[in-house]
């Protein structure tokens, strides 16, 4: 599967774990693209952690309006029913439990909700931004990711990865399996029709264990 | 009290060595015209505190693109290749900072406000050195006021007593950097009479501001 299939996928599958009415952060990248498939029933109010709630999708060219920017710094719209604040109220929001659900990427994962997900010393130190607050403040964290980089997993047994936050993640999908952080440790969930356990278990550096309930991925 | 002032007047009060505040998120809301100054007027080894560190051709990015900094305390540098590169040569001090933390700090810097407890970077390097305070069955991190010499805002209205009115999400850590820093200087979009924001829209009350310049794009 390409890597564009891929995340369109895992963007797919996670906008069906939105509720109506949840505050939502998406970080930048594939999380981002979450918003094309929320389904019409469902509304959610998304936050951008530079200042705003009710983030509306990108402007028709031309229609840029250059005080609206996303947290990436990319011109987007507001939805009717918006509201603008500043950093501190916004992270306040973040930290103090009021998003409800944050969908964002990852370099590793691991069996205890570790995530590494924003630096690899000496190559990429591009900094934390707002993700270590999110993963610490928001309800739900959900981590979307391609299953492995370069064949190699990332989903892994102890991150080796500077940590972004300590046993926050709840949720991983990948193009391959919805796993989900349990305390006993990460329980397969749901598989794509295109792989098997076996698969999954090869491309996966973790003790997986396998849901009573195990479902086929809607994809 | 004529708080309308040169550019270059506003620039008496920066200074090398300097800490220096500046708004903005990826330069949205960033005061470029005060950048432009400081670049022009050569000030160095500067203590940027500030969300990130813009663009190579936008925000704080040129001051350091220019070597006009010595240390930077932001959450984001990812964007400006320059940022990484000086920090990797050693040229410059790179304080990473999550960015609830930093906007906390500053709030708390102007707030007189000793320090306060998050669970933000805990089990994470950010942890490394601070102290840890129990609160019923929950461990924070202390985390300390941040202050700076000068404030660089951008407003996007004015009135001439330096109530701000800021548009869209320009407004980020614009309110509260003005709050934190001994001369706060705003760059203003459009500069209105006294009377002209109506009072409940003023984001940042005019007693913050001490210095007003004209002509921000």
């Amino acid at each position: 599967m390409d890597d564009t299939t891929a995340k369109q996928r895992i963007a797919k599958r996670a906008a069906r774990e939105l509720n109506d009415g949840d505050v939502v952060n998406l970080g930048i990248g594939l999380p981002t693209m979450v918003a094309n498939y929320i389904p019409d029933d469902v509304h959610v109010i998304l936050q951008s952690e530079n200042g705003f709630v009710g983030l509306g999708p990108v402007p028709e060219p031309g229609c840029e309006d250059k005080d609206i920017v996303n947290a990436g710094g990319k011109c987007v719209t507001v939805k009717q029913g918006a509201a603008f604040f500043d950093s501190s109220v916004s992270f306040g929001i973040i930290r103090g439990g009021h998003v409800d659900t944050t969908i964002l990427g990852a370099l590793e994962v691991d069996e205890k909700g570790n995530l590494a997900s924003h630096m690899v010393p000496g190559k990429m130190v591009p900094g934390m931004g707002g993700a270590m607050d999110l993963v610490s403040g928001a309800k739900k964290v959900i981590i979307t990711m391609t299953h492995t980089s370069k064949g190699a997993p990332k989903i892994l047994k102890k991150c080796t990865l500077p940590l972004t936050a300590a046993g926050q993640v709840n949720l991983i999908i990948t193009e391959l399996a919805v796993i989900e952080v349990t305390k006993d440790g990460l329980a397969l969930k749901e598989i794509a029709p295109d792989t098997t356990i076996a698969d999954i278990l090869k491309s996966t550096d973790a003790d997986v264990i396998i849901s009573e309930e195990l479902k086929v991925m809607e994809v | 009290m004529n708080k309308i002032k040169t550019i270059d007047q506003a620039m008496e009060y920066i200074r090398d060595g300097m800490t220096v505040m500046i708004g903005g998120f990826m330069g949205i809301g960033t005061p470029e015209l005060l950048i432009d100054a400081m670049i022009e007027k050569g000030v160095k080894d500067l203590t940027i505190i500030a969300n990130d560190s813009g663009l190579p051709d936008r925000g704080v990015g040129r001051l350091i693109v220019n070597k006009q900094v010595k240390r930077i305390i932001a959450s984001h540098i990812g964007l400006n290749p320059e940022t990484g590169r000086q920090m990797n040569s050693g040229e410059l001090i790179v304080d990473l900072v999550p960015q609830g933390t930093l906007a906390e700090q500053i709030r708390a810097g102007g707030a007189g406000i000793g320090g306060f407890l998050t669970e933000t970077g805990i089990g994470t390097e950010i942890e490394e050195g601070k102290q840890k305070i129990q609160v019923n069955d929950k461990i924070y991190l202390l985390e300390l006021p941040m202050k700076a010499d000068v404030a660089l805002i951008r407003a996007s209205v004015i009135d001439k007593l330096g109530n701000v009115y800021y548009r869209g999400a320009t407004r980020n850590f614009n309110p509260l950097i003005a709050t934190a820093a001994d001369i706060v200087i705003a760059a203003a979009e459009q500069v209105v009479e006294v009377g002209g924001i109506d009072p409940s829209d003023v984001m940042t009350p005019g007693i913050f501001v001490d210095m007003i310049v004209e002509g921000e794009k």
